[in-house]
């Protein structure tokens, strides 16, 4: 490694460090600060205020602010994201047990995106004007005025309801977990749902980076020196096109995560989503901070790679 | 006598009017807003008015989009609940450009510290999935018009920002920016009259397609039982409400929906069509 790169990834790792510092300190603040407690959903109905205080001093949650903070960071960094304030299980074994839901359901997603997105924004530059231009603007305005929650409702009525071909909900069956087509046959619309909301925005990307790209010199010469068309936008201009889309696509991260938040909820999906929205709603600080950072840190290394992989793929970049 | 006729270009207004996709996103805005604002007058039926005979009727002639489980009319809900979502829309995206363009004007303008300091800060607020971030602030701090609105607007700005920032950026370094420093302009004088002056096409760009993502996440909130308290109806409450009759009765949940739909697609055509009108070198260049 050339040590004007190796100064830039040390510096992009210390900020990714700082960032995700950022976003717990940010998380916890905003959480104590909140009015109300675990208290009121741990005991449910009527309680004393001794009982209350009481909860409140098991959990930790008398101690100053800032202690708190560092006593929970402290043992994060130890890999220990504390436990449950409801079910006393450890975050850690909770979020990895609802990691590959989401895991799977965004990583499909994402295929399912790129796949339609990338050879259609193609064609509607290629085609400028044409009959494939509009489908694909038509594409992407729709993905992204689509509410996904609705999308989704939308295709279970029409799949489960109408035609009776897919399951509306789920993941697989019961006691029949381990069926393979079972369990695909429940992943295809929660997977289309996100999908398609994700393609927008690949879609307008590569069409316009593809127009940028088809209007540099080096198409200009391998048109002059007699390369076909096809030739021409696959070997030389789409190469070139596609490194901006390899960053919208680390930036189209959280947007696809959150989004796993409303499609799971739609679907009973078993991801990290439904923990989150659950944990919300129960007041179960550890879940809260161990899911939003776990998917912060997520992003924030899919955001680094993506910045290396593009100082690589782009020689011309210069690395600051 | 009249003034000889000039070859004249074409004024922003009449290239907008001009501009097929953002007549029609025009129009599908002024019809929800007109909706939201006539609701009273406009709405058949009040939002709560309950008629258990009449459950969960088909569209028909008396209920244009029939009726929902409590037997109360779904267009007339679709009405009203107009105002929840264009409300906490409006309110959510006067904070965020406020705040965004603000931000990034002064990012883009000063540079140096104030530039990396603002712009690490929006990377902060890009890199926590924008969903989770309200759902918690909104659950814990109670769904108030206020404390939604706050929040959307808390998520949101750092795009904005980043726009602003990098049109002032392009500004700060022509020519008439550098007349009116050599002039003895203060900062302020530039940034508000020179810098702002000329980003406001792009702010209004942002604006529109601004108020189609903050409805987006009000349905998603109130969607996931954090938005308006029933029987107020909002969209989004009244699509999972309607999610327990998928079966029997399409129309509870499928009209709300294609309500948000409508709404949202109105304010993108117009946000597009206003790009081009607003700068015709950007056609087909969006991102």
């Amino acid at each position: 490694m050339e040590p004007g790169l190796r100064t830039y990834v040390v510096k992009r790792l210390g900020f990714a460090v700082l960032m995700l510092l950022g976003v717990s300190i940010i998380l916890f603040t905003i959480m104590r600060l909140a009015p109300g407690g675990p208290e009121a959903v741990l005991i449910g109905g009527e309680f004393s205020q001794e009982a209350a205080a009481q909860i409140r001093q098991r959990l930790g949650l008398d101690r100053p602010l800032a202690l708190q903070y560092l006593g929970w960071a402290g043992a994060a960094l130890r890999g220990d994201l504390g436990r449950s304030f409801k079910t006393g299980d450890p975050v850690a074994a909770l979020i990895l047990d609802r990691l590959g839901p989401t895991v799977q359901l965004t990583a499909g997603a994402l295929v399912l995106a790129l796949v339609v997105a990338v050879p259609l924004g193609v064609l509607a530059a290629v085609r400028r004007g044409t009959i494939w231009d509009t489908l694909g603007s038509a594409v992407s305005l729709f993905g992204v005025s689509f509410p996904s929650f609705w999308l989704g409702i939308m295709l279970i009525l029409l799949f489960s309801e109408v035609f009776h071909v897919l399951p509306p909900s789920g993941l697989s069956e019961y006691g029949r977990e381990s069926d393979l087509p079972a369990r695909v046959r429940h992943a295809i619309l929660p997977t289309l749902t996100l999908g398609l909301i994700q393609m927008a925005s690949f879609m307008r990307f590569t069409r316009s980076s593809l127009l940028e790209a088809l209007r540099q010199d080096y198409v200009r010469t391998a048109r002059a020196k007699g390369l076909g068309g096809g030739r021409v936008v696959w070997r030389h201009a789409l190469r070139n096109a596609l490194i901006p889309v390899v960053t919208v696509v680390g930036l189209s991260l959280p947007t696809l995560v959150g989004g796993a938040v409303l499609t799971e909820t739609v679907f009973a999906w078993p991801g990290i989503g439904r923990l989150a929205v659950g944990a919300v709603f129960e007041r179960d600080y550890p879940v809260i901070m161990g899911v939003n950072l776990m998917v912060a840190a997520i992003v924030i290394t899919a955001n680094l790679l993506t910045d290396l992989a593009y100082c690589v793929i782009d020689p011309r970049i210069s690395y600051r | 006598m009249t003034a000889p006729a000039r070859p004249e270009r074409p004024s922003a207004l009449g290239r907008l009017t001009r501009n097929r996709r953002s007549l029609i996103g025009g129009v599908a805005v002024v019809i929800m807003i007109a909706a939201g604002g006539l609701a009273p007058a406009l709405a058949p039926q009040g939002y709560s008015a309950q008629s258990l005979l009449h459950r969960l009727q088909p569209p028909s002639a008396a209920h244009w989009l029939g009726t929902d489980g409590f037997g109360r009319d779904v267009l007339s809900r679709v009405i009203w609940g107009s105002r929840v979502s264009l409300e906490i829309g409006f309110v959510a995206t006067a904070l965020s450009l406020v705040v965004g363009t603000a931000v990034g004007s002064i990012a883009g303008y000063f540079g140096g510290t104030a530039d990396t300091v603002i712009m690490r800060a929006a990377d902060v607020f890009l890199s926590i999935p924008a969903l989770f971030l309200i759902l918690i602030v909104v659950a814990l701090f109670g769904a108030s018009l206020a404390n939604t609105a706050l929040v959307i607007a808390l998520v949101t700005w750092a795009p904005v920002g980043r726009v602003v920032r990098s049109e002032c950026l392009s500004l700060r370094n022509r020519d008439f920016v550098h007349a009116a420093q050599a002039l003895g302009a203060s900062h302020a004088r530039i940034l508000g009259r020179h810098l702002l002056l000329n980003a406001l096409p792009i702010v209004i760009v942002q604006a529109s397609l601004l108020l189609g993502q903050t409805i987006l996440i009000e349905s998603g909130l109130s969607y996931l039982g954090l938005g308006a308290r029933p029987p107020l109806p909002s969209w989004g409450n009244m699509v999972v409400e309607g999610r327990q009759f998928l079966a029997s009765a399409w129309w509870v949940a499928t009209f709300p929906g294609l309500a948000i739909f409508v709404t949202v697609l109105g304010f993108n055509l117009f946000g597009d069509g206003l790009r081009d009108a607003s700068d015709p070198t950007l056609r087909g260049r969006s991102s």
